[in-house]
């Protein structure tokens, strides 16, 4: 008798790819030029939220730029991302001004409220939880970024409060 | 300071020449400046009140922000803090009404007000401008003095020498941290020939805890755009890149305004200023996120579109940089500087500062401090003065403990020497470094410990990778530091941090490596006793390092509202409703989530 296995369904939901076609303007404006790696890679990731994989062989094979350079750039700098990304992007700040000011406490509370560790994503697809480098408002210490909006003079309560408010607002 | 007469009653002020300046950067926008903007926008319309909305960026005060000035016909007045409840009411007294609102003024000529001695020690040479111009306005910086440096070089007919003989005067110093004669840096690029020469504006300010450069950039964008055109002509450079940190969207936006300002203008392009042969324009390059493209070789090859990895010098770049062509990097302060020095001369600018050390230098005073902001301080001020006079003291009169100077490359300096000068070389007689400016001042609650960690952390995550001393030794650094602050700290340790230090500083191509043991050797070479305490007692002085605490009831303060227990991970604490709970050292795991969750400060740290 043949044991009917059981086909699990991959965990994560294969993301819908944009029509890469948006990247030809873009690769039409760099094309040949020296020094064009870094802004290519900025273009597709401001178009796309992320680099997908397909993006990365469209650009190599429409410039004629090597598949391992771009690579090796794109994991060297922090600014890339090969993963798609929340809705909602929340950067902690964990300048030295706000590293003395507890941001660890604004961090813990937030993976603690969302369920999920340090640099990933909700379930959800709702936020991504990340921690920078500084965000030049030490003054304002400790401080986070949802989009274009910066929150100061925070604790781990206020900052939960905010996100939660952004859930409400998201699911009504 | 003499205060005139608050203004004469009766005296009719004309609104049409009043202004309204709202201050929007970065740190303003933060904490709602966008919203006191909107809110006096809405006023002005709704009530059709004919004074002048202006914008300017950053003042300074950021601890004050948002920040709104008023300058009508009798003088200035600065308010602190408007909301848009206040802005409302301050439109309505001092407009409408003609009176001032003198409990939210922070600064006019009219009255004291305690937030005086933050200006009073101040000179501001780079900052000139910043918190006075609208940053989008080149008509603006050009009615305070804009592009009158270039004007004299072509009016008075200055050679590429006579700049750079200026500068050298000057004794003007690398304001990115190097501290290098900039005279001296133009001479050397200046006398490599070649038919395309670069000359970069290093804006990728990676300090965590440093804003200056961000805050120059959003506040005059046009000084540093007219220090490099003078750069330009001094080396004979043919092509400007700005490259500025991608997290500083506003300063981008500002800066690609003034560029396109000035090219409207003639001010780039061909033959500036009616100087023949003089061609120089100038672009914005974009960082991608990585501390150590502030190094500029790593910074060249970025440009270039490569890793940011830093290469051997010599070639230094001023030979041999960007394309293999010469190339001449600068700091934005550095850049922000030089159209004051060709105006004032060098000897205006030497009247400030120490022997070695001229002219001022501005921090962003940042950390435990009662007021934390910008500042433009002449070299030779103490730090002590810095904190206490303009900085105010400790927020809550804390103990003052140590100051951060130059972040992950520089070091900490101890209360007892913060009768320090600040010039470059009593900076680096204490193992700290001046670096850009970064001024981040702790209390008696950090933890000397965990601030080394911290740093090692920043500079492990950012090491490029080529070499093996910064890549590994800094890794092996920071697992002796978490060891330490876990309590689990062995004797030796401290030799082998110190040792592992010397190391990496000696076999690191770039300043990344050879600076990044400085924050641990001056905690260890200052606070020995308390990384002693770490180790050896198994305490953490500060009360920061958790696992080194232990944490208590206190029977008096405790109502027994169960919170702590509900939230307990372990669920390691006991108690009923209404009585004093206990929490079991066995079984407690040093998170502190009932030290957090208690609303009645009942738990107690020790």
């Amino acid at each position: 008798m043949r044991i009917a296995r059981i086909r699990r369904e991959p965990e994560t939901t294969q993301v819908d790819l944009p029509d890469l076609e948006v990247l030809d303007p873009l690769i039409k404006k760099y094309k040949g030029k020296k020094g064009n790696m870094i802004p290519l890679l900025q273009g597709a990731q401001s178009l796309l939220g992320f680099i997908p994989r397909e993006a990365f062989e469209k650009l190599a094979t429409d410039t004629g730029l090597s598949l391992s350079d771009m690579y090796g750039v794109a994991t060297f700098y922090a600014q890339f991302r090969l993963n798609p990304v929340g809705k909602h992007i929340i950067k902690v700040c964990h300048g030295t001004a706000c590293h003395v000011q507890n941001a660890n406490e604004v961090s813990e509370a937030l993976c603690d409220a969302l369920g999920i560790p340090d640099g990933a994503t909700t379930p959800d697809g709702l936020f991504t939880l990340e921690s920078v480098a500084c965000l030049g408002c030490c003054s304002l210490a400790p401080v986070m970024a949802i989009g274009n909006d910066t929150f100061g003079k925070l604790n781990g309560a206020a900052a939960v409060k905010i996100v939660k408010n952004i859930r409400i607002k998201e699911n009504q | 300071m003499n205060h005139r007469k608050f203004r004469l009653k009766n005296q009719i002020i004309s609104m049409e020449n009043t202004q309204v300046i709202v201050g929007l950067g970065s740190c303003g926008i933060a904490a709602g400046a966008n919203k006191t903007y909107q809110k006096i926008l809405e006023l002005q319309k709704a009530e059709n009140l004919s004074f002048q909305l202006k914008k300017t960026s950053c003042v300074g005060m950021c601890y004050r922000e948002p920040l709104v000035e008023i300058i009508d016909e009798t003088g200035a007045y600065l308010y602190g803090e408007i909301d848009e409840d206040r802005a409302i009411e301050i439109i309505n007294k001092h407009i409408v009404q003609q009176t001032p609102v003198k409990e939210y003024i922070v600064q006019s000529d009219f009255m004291e007000t305690v937030d005086d001695t933050f200006t009073r020690e101040q000179v501001k040479i780079a900052l000139r401008n910043c918190g006075h111009i609208d940053p989008e306005s080149l008509e603006e910086y050009e009615v305070h003095g804009g592009y009158n440096a270039i004007r004299k070089i072509a009016s008075e007919k200055l050679t590429q020498m006579d700049v750079i003989q200026t500068l050298i005067d000057s004794g003007l110093r690398g304001r990115g941290g190097g501290g290098f004669s900039t005279g001296l840096k133009w001479k050397f690029a200046n006398s490599y020939k070649s038919d395309e020469k670069y000359i970069i504006c290093n804006a990728d300010e990676g300090d965590p805890g440093a804003f200056m450069d961000r805050s120059l950039l959003e506040g005059d964008p046009h000084s540093v755009i007219e220090g490099m055109i003078t750069g330009a002509y001094a080396i004979g450079a043919t092509d400007g890149i700005i490259y500025c940190r991608a997290e500083y969207p506003l300063a981008i936006k500002r800066l690609n305004i003034a560029i396109i300002q000035a090219r409207e203008k003639g001010y780039l392009g061909k033959n500036i200023f009616g100087i023949q042969g003089f061609n120089f324009d100038m672009y914005i390059k974009e960082g991608a996120g990585a501390f150590v493209c502030g190094e500029e070789t790593a910074l060249i090859a970025s440009v270039e579109g490569q890793r940011g990895m830093p290469r051997k010098r010599p070639p230094f770049p001023a030979e041999s940089g960007l394309w293999q062509k010469p190339t001449n990097i600068n700091n934005v302060e550095t850049f922000a500087n030089i159209p004051w020095i060709i105006n004032n001369g060098a000897a205006a600018y030497t009247a400030f500062g120490t022997e070695k050390s001229k002219g001022t230098k501005v921090f962003a005073l940042a950390g435990k401090l009662k007021r934390s902001g910008l500042v433009e301080v002449p070299m030779g001020i103490t730090i002590r003065d810095i904190i206490f006079k303009l900085g105010g003291g400790i927020q809550k009169d804390k103990k003052f403990k140590a100051v951060q100077l130059g972040g992950p490359s520089g070091g900490c300096i101890p209360e007892y020497l913060a009768d320090t000068i600040v010039d470059y070389d009593s900076v680096n007689a204490t193992g700290a470094i001046m670096g850009s400016g970064g001024m981040v001042v702790m209390d008696e609650t950090t933890c000397m410990v965990d601030v080394a960690k911290f740093f090692l952390d920043f500079t492990r995550k950012e090491s490029c990778g080529k070499c093996t001393f910064c890549r590994i030794g800094t890794k092996r650094m920071l697992e002796v530091l978490i060891r330490i602050s876990n309590g689990d700290g062995k004797e030796g340790d401290l030799e082998k941090l110190l040792n592992l230090a010397e190391q990496i500083k000696n076999n690191s191509l770039c300043g990344l490596g050879q600076t990044a043991p400085n924050p641990v050797l001056t905690t260890i070479k200052y606070f020995r006793d308390e990384y002693e305490a770490h180790i050896r007692d198994h305490k953490c002085p500060a009360k920061v390092c958790k696992p080194l605490l232990t944490y208590t009831v206190d029977d008096e303060k405790c109502t027994g509202c169960t919170v702590c227990a509900k939230n307990c991970p372990p669920k390691a604490i006991d108690g009923e409703r209404k009585k004093t709970h206990y929490i079991r050292q066995d079984d407690c795991i040093r998170c502190g989530a009932c030290f957090s969750k208690c609303k009645f400060d009942a738990i107690v740290l020790s």
